[in-house]
């Protein structure tokens, strides 16, 4: 059986790992590679890379950060974040990276994903949905939840699907942050409708919260950032939990 | 000398860093004097059996393939096509291993492509050299070959129970990627090289 993944995923400005705003104001910052190796070695299945740079400057480092990622790293890794075009997908997979994830530019132009994945495979295709509820309609959104689109979650999910996606992110806006939990009968649904896997994303807190989506959400990954990036739950003690809990895992 | 067979298809990389990270010497090359001359060969692939086997056809290294007495080493595609035939295609592929290659069927407990980490079982041989059955390693396919004579390591996605690794004299294949297996994966490599 295939065991369910758990993805930390870093967020990285300028070829560093920002980790977010600590209590004096100031960004905590790590070297990439060292913390994708320390994952790796502490049990995590797969990692993101996620690119924030705003500066054309920002993202050449990372084309070449994914080079060192790849070089170092002996699991598999996906990168994301600004990928506006097949050039720049195609870019990032030469360097190394084993997918990549495509947001806002797959809403704008959905046959890049079919472009991608003709070229390399579905696998290396992974479509990130950010989406809320609105008046019951999950709505997927760009630009961080600020932008709403046209696009509604489950038909979306599915059209993805139908161009060539190999996997889907799904992130609820609505509960990402909260360290509520995730809304697994929405997960539930979409894992239902699909044919390809969906990882869960946003609003994990606690260790019952990952188990809760990955088996009443039938999600097949699990992908946090500040719970891991802080040690809150550390990789090794939550793979036991779930372990522990019947669920497959590595 | 490890020769990594350049038959343009898809990406080398990761296969580069893994042998990179071993700390041995490759080539990637598509010249027949030089892959026989290897004292290893690695045969990767991704895409479908058929574009990889009629690349292969059409640099002319079906025979070259076929006729090493190294060890060689096929993983993933570059398994399938040491295969009697695909599906996927359909295509004729190498026949080195006694096994047919066939699409996992439909079932909603076990999604395609078969993309993750699962485990190993019945390991049998050299490759597997201080592992236990069990271990986990990555992969990432919608064809699988079947149980064969030549089955060294099983694995199994929903009901169907299928060859992680075949072994016919000097030829080996994972339809796994050790390349991305983590430690596990390193092993495996390393236990190739050392044959």
């Amino acid at each position: 059986m295939v065991a369910k993944r758990i993805i930390p995923c870093l967020d990285v400005k300028d070829g560093q790992v920002v980790k977010g705003i600590n209590f004096v104001g100031l960004k905590e910052v790590g070297d990439a590679v060292e913390m994708g190796r320390k994952y790796s070695a502490e049990g995590a299945d797969e990692l993101v890379y996620l690119d924030i740079s705003a500066s054309f400057e920002g993202r050449r480092t990372f084309v070449d950060l994914v080079g060192r990622i790849a070089a170092e790293i002996n699991i598999p890794f996906t990168v994301g974040g600004g990928i506006s075009s097949y050039e720049d997908a195609a870019r990032l997979l030469d360097n190394g990276a084993d997918k990549i994830s495509v947001n806002s530019a797959a809403i704008a132009h959905p046959e890049l994903m079919s472009q991608i994945a003709r070229q390399y495979g579905s696998q290396f295709v992974v479509c990130a949905i950010d989406a809320k509820c609105i008046g019951g309609r999950w709505t997927a959104t760009t630009h961080g939840g600020r932008n709403l689109t046209d696009k509604e979650l489950f038909s979306w999910a599915k059209e993805a699907q139908e161009r060539g996606a190999g996997e889907i992110l799904f992130t609820s806006m609505d509960h990402d942050g909260t360290k509520a939990g995730y809304p697994c009968e929405v997960y539930a649904k979409l894992c239902e409708s699909l044919s390809i896997p969906v990882i869960a994303s946003g609003g994990a807190g606690t260790i019952d919260h990952i188990a809760d989506v990955l088996t009443l959400g039938r999600a097949d990954a699990a992908l946090a950032a500040s719970i891991f990036h802080y040690g809150e739950i550390p990789i090794p003690v939550l793979k036991q939990a779930l372990r522990q809990k019947g669920i497959s895992i590595r | 000398m490890i020769a990594i067979i350049d038959y343009g298809c898809g990406n080398l990389r990761s296969v580069e860093n893994a042998l990179d990270r071993l700390g041995c010497e490759y080539r990637l090359t598509a010249d027949p004097a030089e892959i026989i001359a290897a004292k290893k060969v690695i045969l990767p692939g991704v895409g479908s059996a058929a574009a990889a086997m009629d690349k292969l056809r059409e640099s002319g290294l079906i025979p070259v393939v076929k006729g090493l007495r190294r060890p060689v080493l096929g993983i993933c595609v570059g398994m399938q096509v040491l295969c009697r035939d695909s599906e996927e295609g359909p295509a004729e592929c190498m026949g080195v291993f006694d096994a047919h290659v066939r699409r996992f069927p439909e079932d909603p407990q076990a999604k395609v492509p078969h993309m993750g980490w699962n485990q190993l079982g019945n390991l049998d041989g050299k490759l597997f050299k201080g592992m236990e059955g069990g271990a986990y390693v990555y992969f990432v396919h919608s064809y699988y070959a079947g149980l064969c004579n030549d089955t060294v390591a099983t694995c199994r996605h929903g009901n169907t129970l299928f060859s992680a690794a075949l072994r016919y004299e000097n030829f080996y294949g994972t339809q796994f990627h050790p390349e991305k297996s983590g430690d596990v994966g390193e092993q495996i490599l390393k236990n190739f090289l050392a044959l």
